[in-house]
């Protein structure tokens, strides 16, 4: 019978390239920047690293395919590397890569590295490109902010809500966002703003406005990981632990079969409640000190909260507007700025917000540090669309929680 | 004698405001003031002659099995290929079967009625014949043919015997009549003056055919019920009846006001607008002008015994269209900023378009034949997470299904010629669902729960490669009202 993966590996070291419209830099540019951020964290030379992991979901817009981008990038000594790629679930799939090599016994020491250049494109907003032959043959004209957007027409149906009520939520996350990411050196949005400047905006896809999406940055996040003993050996404390880490996939039910309803993410649901049993919790809301989830639209954090069991159905607005998740809250969520305004460099984004858990489990997070030293911390990192995604759920928290 | 069996028709929803055709050109010529008034039909930038053929043929279908066709022909000259038969992506759109002979048939105005003559013989000769007439209509921004066309088609099903009404008789003439002519890989017609047309061509080449096919046929001139002639010039019609004995009150209304000129459709969307409205026993005469003349004499014996749209329905169906530069956009008559986004390569691999062509032409998915789940595409392992059989899909036709908006969006961000892009989750009360774009919205007009029904469009254009990209979307439900809730 498998035990899972909770506190089979620890995190070393981990690294953060400031993410933003990084005019100046090259992918491999970025790689550097988080790596050697990581290997001071981590302590050791890169002559330690078994196997690596690289994480690009748009590499044609920059590295192209393989593993090698990272290896070249990274100087690594001929070690297996693999380029993984899970629509905006990347960088979860390049940690998982590495954490299971380490938890396997196959090596001691793994990096996991999650990049992404996307200002290179000429506009704003995601790259529009081909999603597959037959795919762009019957698929609806569909855009990330377009897909994500009815959310909040089905979510609204099902629960009864009128517009304003939805768009008062859905602004104040942003407004939480924005608070957040002022405070935080490496984001790339750092303007705080008002709920009124979120109603105002220009509308991107009904009723998503400006300030509901998210940024699309140049970024890269990287982790290197080991077992506990291991860590322990090199004189670490206050070691930060992987409790768990799920991944569930849609397999076309949500798309084809009239099962489901349109205002949830049915694959948050199974990967959270796999995620708490193999983390051992059973009361989310009480048990979870901080959680950084995939912000990509305003209506994705409200709908999530509803997923992760920690607000109840229909009660996401009532917490939202409560004030529950934000960074004084009984469970900050974002408390970084999100991907909303650190940004959204695709393949980093993953492992940006274990970034986050980990130096806000050290406390070392600085002015958006949170008060009460946080315990567990939980990361959602979506890829996809709300009718056909990837969802991976990792819980990251100190050793022996 | 072979005789129609049913009809059908389809105008495209937008009427472009003549008004605001000539505010926008009068400074150029202010002549066109004179034809300030109605609305011409003007199609979607996601439609043409095809695509509106397919429209009028499913109205002439109604429930009527697809099977049994001996033959489809398709009359147009403004189909969307010189070189691949318009008149087949016709049948693999509507499902009808293989073995059928089609024919794309052009080249002329004449083509409609040209078409409907050699369909009626097929049809008398080789059982049911579905013919169909469509022109989605190009013209010069700020001319008068401009202002006088408009897009539209209509379907005929044509078998033996005297349906609603049989065919009395029919007639031709050839006359190399230049009135206008548009060379290959020209864009746009090139005419010759409307009063040499009237006098040399109209009134000397139309009524000895008419007057022919009368005589022919036993047929009193005063006996003729409606008397169906397109024509843009003023009273030709009237003059051409005075000119026969044809009862003034029988020449058919051409339109003009409401629709415009819809070409080489013109003649057969008149004739099914007065069988829409023609008692039994009834004549009507239709004819058709165009380098000669086509005559065509049918006698009304009984009505249809349910009511497809048509072109009366149609006609009462459209949205108004103010902004001309709207429509020169849709008709790509101007050049357009699209954006960088625009720019992804829209190739088809003709090998899939093939492989895939009942799902992707047909809109036909699966139905499981151990839990009888319904879904979108069909696939080898059933979607049903209770059932899970592999192998056990039968086809399962999506075109015909009444479907409601599970969810929705306007999408601004995401390139399509006529933004926002509506599109949406729409989940069929016979079962399954699909993300459909959304067609013939206003924006503020789409809510979860309204009523959609599946049409045939372009998906997009490859500009690159000049091929329009076809499937089905997602459009209102006539009759229903746009923020209908789910029952």
């Amino acid at each position: 019978m498998a035990s899972g993966i909770r506190d089979k590996v620890a995190i070393l070291g981990m690294g953060c390239s400031k993410f933003g419209e990084r005019w100046d830099c090259e992918a491999d540019d970025l790689m550097v920047e988080a790596y050697e951020e990581a290997l001071e964290d981590a302590g050791v030379e890169t002559s330690r690293i078994e196997a690596a992991w690289l994480a690009t979901a748009i590499e044609e817009q920059h590295v192209g395919k393989s593993g090698v981008p990272l290896a070249v990038a990274l100087r690594l000594p001929y070690i297996p590397v693999t380029r993984v790629e899970n629509y905006c679930a990347s960088g979860s799939e390049a940690f998982r890569g590495a954490t299971y090599a380490v938890a396997s016994g196959a090596c001691d020491i793994a990096l996991a590295l999650g990049c992404e250049k996307l200002k290179d494109t000429g506009y704003g907003g995601l790259p529009q490109r081909s999603r597959g032959a037959l795919n762009s043959m019957y698929w609806a004209n569909f855009s990330a902010p377009g897909s994500f957007a009815q959310l909040a027409a089905a979510y609204r149906a099902k629960h009864g809500l009128d517009r304003a009520d939805l768009k008062a939520g859905m602004a104040h996350i942003s407004v939480k966002s924005h608070d957040n990411g002022s405070r935080n050196p490496k984001a790339h949005l750092r303007n705080k703003i008002t709920a009124e400047a979120v109603l105002a905006a220009p509308l991107i896809a009904e009723p998503l406005g400006l300030f509901d999406c998210c940024g699309v940055s140049d970024g890269a996040a990287c982790a290197i990981v080991t077992t506990p003993e291991i860590a322990r050996s090199m004189g670490k404390h206050d070691i930060v632990t992987v409790k768990a880490l799920q991944l569930a996939v849609s397999n076309g039910t949500e798309a084809q079969h009239n099962s489901w309803d349109g205002s949830y993410f049915a694959t948050t649901r199974i990967a959270a409640k796999r995620a708490y049993h193999e983390a051992g919790i059973t009361r989310p809301r009480d048990e979870l000190s901080l959680i950084e989830v995939h912000d990509c639209f305003s209506v994705t954090e409200l709908v999530t909260m509803e997923d992760l069991a920690i607000s109840p159905e229909g009660g996401a607005v009532k917490d939202v507007l409560d004030g529950f998740y934000d960074a004084d809250g009984a469970i900050p969520c974002q408390i970084d700025g999100g991907l909303k305004c650190f940004g959204h460099p695709i393949g980093a984004s993953g492992l940006r917000m274990i970034y986050e858990i980990y130096l806000q489990m050290q406390g070392r997070a600085g002015a958006r540090q949170r008060q009460t030293a946080p315990i567990r911390g939980l990361v959602h990192n979506l890829g996809g669309f709300p009718h056909q995604n990837v969802c991976s759920i990792a819980i990251i928290g100190r050793q022996g929680a | 004698m072979p005789g129609i069996a049913s009809y059908g028709g389809y105008i495209p929803r937008l009427r472009l405001s003549r008004h605001a055709i000539v505010a926008a050109n009068s400074w150029a010529n202010p002549a066109l003031k004179a034809h300030a008034k109605g609305e011409r039909a003007m199609g979607n930038w996601d439609e043409d002659a095809v695509t509106m053929a397919v429209e009028a043929a499913r109205d002439c279908l109604g429930e009527r099995p697809r099977e049994g066709f001996a033959a489809l022909v398709l009359a147009s000259t403004t189909a969307p290929f010189d070189d691949r038969q318009n008149a087949g992506i016709v049948v693999q759109a509507l499902r009808l079967a293989g073995a059928i002979n089609t024919m794309d048939v052009s080249a002329s105005q004449r083509a409609g009625t040209s078409g409907l003559i050699a369909a009626l013989d097929a049809a008398a000769a080789r059982g049911p014949v579905l013919f169909v007439a469509a022109e989605k209509r190009r013209a010069p921004a700020g001319g008068v043919p401009e202002l006088q066309m408009g897009d539209g088609a209509a379907s005929l099903i044509l078998e033996p015997g005297d349906g609603i009404a049989r065919l009395v008789g029919s007639r031709s003439s050839s006359v190399d009549f230049v009135d206008h002519y548009r060379g290959h890989g020209s864009e746009f017609d090139y005419g010759w003056e409307e009063r040499w047309i009237r006098d040399e061509g109209y009134l000397k080449i139309v009524p000895p055919v008419l007057a022919a096919l009368l005589a022919e046929t036993g047929t009193a001139p005063g006996a003729v019920a409606h008397f169906c002639l397109p024509c843009t010039l003023p009273r030709v019609a009237q003059t051409i009846a005075k000119q026969l004995g044809i009862a003034e009150s029988a020449v058919r209304d051409t339109l003009a006001a409401g629709c415009g000129d819809t070409g080489a459709a013109h003649a057969v969307v008149m004739l099914v607008h007065a069988l829409e409205q023609a008692k039994s026993g009834d004549r009507i005469l239709v004819a058709g002008f165009g380098q000669g003349c086509d005559a065509l004499l049918f006698e009304v014996t009984g009505n249809l015994a349910r009511k497809p749209r048509g072109i009366t329905g149609s006609l009462a169906a459209g949205r108004s269209e103010t902004n001309y530069a709207r429509y020169l956009a849709f008709n790509d008559l101007v050049k357009i900023e699209k954006g960088l986004r625009a720019e992804v390569d829209k190739q088809t691999p003709l090998s899939t378009l093939y492989r895939k062509r009942d799902m992707l032409l047909a809109l036909v998915g699966g139905r499981c034949e151990r839990c009888g789940t319904v879904q979108f595409p069909k696939s080898k392992i059933c979607v049903n997470p209770n059932c899970g059989a592999r192998h056990s899909q039968i086809d399962q036709p999506f075109a015909e299904f009444a479907g409601r908006v599970m969810s929705y969006t306007a999408d601004n961000l995401t390139y399509t010629p006529d933004p926002p892009a509506h599109y949406g989750m729409v989940q069929f009360a016979e079962g399954g669902r699909m993300m459909a774009d959304f067609t013939d919205v206003d924006v503020g007009g789409v809510d979860v729960g309204m009523a959609m029904r599946m049409v045939f469009r372009i998906k997009e254009f490859d500009t690159q490669r000049n091929f329009p990209r076809y499937f089905w979307k997602a459009a209102p439900t006539p009759g229903h009202s746009a923020a209908a809730k789910e029952s």
